[in-house]
């Protein structure tokens, strides 16, 4: 048995259309049969984030910045034509349209197939983003974890 | 050409048509056909790709009123 190709990507922009674009390579190079890691970080970590609000202890600036995020893949905005919420809207609609699959199915099937989704625990603290408000069966790590994956990758993107 | 299993992936968009047709030939044994139906018009380039890179072995494709049709050998 030949060693699995490797595919790793870290997902920084917490923009709806750059994530969809993160999880789509990252399952269809899942069913290349690559280990795939995804590392969320910064905005990132709001594709992470449970939809529900999870009661957690924060201090104001991580109140602020719990208010001003989006809670979860559903919710986030589009890094193109947002217009004030409505673009979302639309392109969901577009999608539905044409099959596309929505961002919240795409990140349940990255789970199934077995994809390592990772937070940073650095930009976590930073966001005052607790494990309790991200999804369940993920990994917490930081850049050398990363690195590890990353070093012997053979296909490496920055979204 | 006879297939062993026929996956029908019409309607379905990127990456969706790959996630089923891997799905799909990993409950089939090596030498086992699967005939693959798709609307997506990047199914061809994308199952050409993904069966060469698997070691698996495009035997035939065809395309009819916009339905391609894949018949793909385990390797």
């Amino acid at each position: 048995m030949v060693e699995k190709k490797k595919t790793t990507i870290i997902l920084f922009s917490g923009d709806y259309d750059k994530a969809m674009a993160a999880y789509i390579i990252a399952n269809g190079a899942a069913a290349y049969d690559h280990e795939v890691t995804i590392f969320h970080t910064f905005w990132g970590l709001n594709a992470l984030r449970k939809e529900e609000l999870v009661p957690v202890k924060k201090g104001f600036m991580e109140k602020m910045f719990a208010k001003m995020m989006p809670r979860g893949a559903d919710n986030m905005g589009l890094s193109n034509m947002h217009f004030a919420g409505m673009g979302p809207k639309l392109i969901k609609n577009v999608m539905k349209k044409h099959n596309a699959v929505p961002l919240p199915n795409l990140i349940e099937m990255a789970q199934e197939q077995d994809i390592k989704l990772v937070a940073c625990t650095m930009t976590m603290d930073l966001l005052g983003l607790q494990q309790e408000e991200l999804l369940d069966g993920i990994e917490y790590a930081g850049v050398a974890a990363y690195l590890a994956d990353a070093e012997d990758g053979n296909v490496n993107l920055f979204i | 050409m006879n297939a062993n299993k026929v996956l029908d992936a019409k309607g379905l968009a990127c990456p969706m048509p790959i996630v089923k047709t891997k799905k799909a030939m990993n409950d089939m044994e090596s030498g086992e056909v699967l005939e693959i139906h798709a609307t997506d018009k990047g199914a061809k380039s994308d199952l050409t790709a993904w069966a060469k890179s698997g070691g698996h072995e495009l035997v035939d494709h065809t395309e009819e009123n916009n339905v391609f049709k894949f018949w793909i050998k385990k390797g």
